[in-house]
């Protein structure tokens, strides 16, 4: 019963807290009107949504994006340095093929929007199994240390929070 | 105090300048598109991030109120970049190099860009 009023608990509390910063001011009834988004919403999407991903350690997470906010202000100094002071002909780009041990597609998305955003590195590309994903590293002379720290800082880390 | 704030808010501006600024100059400087991707999706968005946490602190500290929607922003920020510059890499994957240009993928499937996915057996 519980489940079919509130397929997706946390889908609920974040489309609230989201309509709540686009109106920009908390009163009882915009909190209400969110509410009513919060539990709309995810009935009227669980059937396009079948496998859903549960978030097991809701704290995890938290740590997560700190690391992750961190890592993004690193990521924008050093490529700011490596386009200020290196000369291109200095720049060894090259591709590095991460392999997965995640198997959720919304795991997977989170941990390739995270490559993209850190350290001069883009995911490019998905195996069509899914189980590796490709990565253009903007300068690294050492793609098994790139490959490593991907796998060591960020997917164990999404692999507790997954599963 | 109301110099202390104003400095503070002129500091995230100037640094969210030199940011946006870098991540411009990439864009010209880099030879390859692949390479061409890492300037805008990262130095500018500590340059994006620097004009929003300046947004936040000159409503906190002299309009004196709470203001959202800058964080909705950097969420939908966060969102929006890593798959834009997902598309641009495909696209250019598609038009530009073969699977041999290419490192391999570590199992007995190709890259999803040149090759049809397998069954999923859990497909309903």
């Amino acid at each position: 019963m519980i489940g079919r009023i509130f397929p997706h608990p946390l889908l609920s509390v974040l489309l609230t807290a989201v309509w709540l910063g686009l109106v920009n001011k908390v009163t009882p009834g915009n909190l209400l009107l969110g509410a009513i988004l919060g539990i709309l919403v995810p009935i009227m999407t669980a059937p396009y949504w079948p496998r859903r991903a549960k978030i097991g350690r809701p704290l995890r997470v938290i740590e997560y994006f700190m690391i992750v906010l961190w890592d993004i202000v690193v990521a924008n100094v050093e490529v700011s340095m490596i386009i200020l002071f290196k000369r291109n002909r200095d720049i060894h780009s090259q591709w590095v093929t991460v392999p997965l041990e995640l198997t959720s597609p919304e795991a997977i998305t989170v941990l390739a929007g995270t490559i993209t955003m850190t350290p001069g590195t883009v995911s490019s590309m998905l195996a069509t199994d899914g189980s590796s994903i490709l990565v253009h590293c903007l300068h690294t002379d050492d793609p098994e240390g790139v490959r490593d720290n991907i796998k060591s800082r960020y997917e164990w880390r999404l692999k507790e929070i997954f599963q | 105090m109301e110099f202390v704030s104003e400095l503070l808010i002129s500091f995230f501006l100037v640094v969210a300048g030199i940011f946006g600024l870098v991540g411009s100059f990439g864009m010209i400087k880099l030879r390859d598109t692949m390479k061409r991707l890492h300037a805008p999706t990262k130095a500018t968005t500590l340059g994006v991030g620097g004009v929003l946490i300046a947004s936040m602190l000159y409503f906190l500290l002299v309009k004196g109120g709470l203001s959202f929607h800058e964080l909705l922003i950097t969420l939908f920020l966060f969102l929006t970049a890593p798959i834009t510059a997902n598309f641009i890499a495909k696209t250019y994957l598609q038009a530009n190099l073969r699977p041999s240009d290419l490192p391999g993928t570590e199992s007995e499937y190709g890259w999803s860009v040149y090759q049809d996915p397998p069954k999923r057996s859990d497909e309903e």
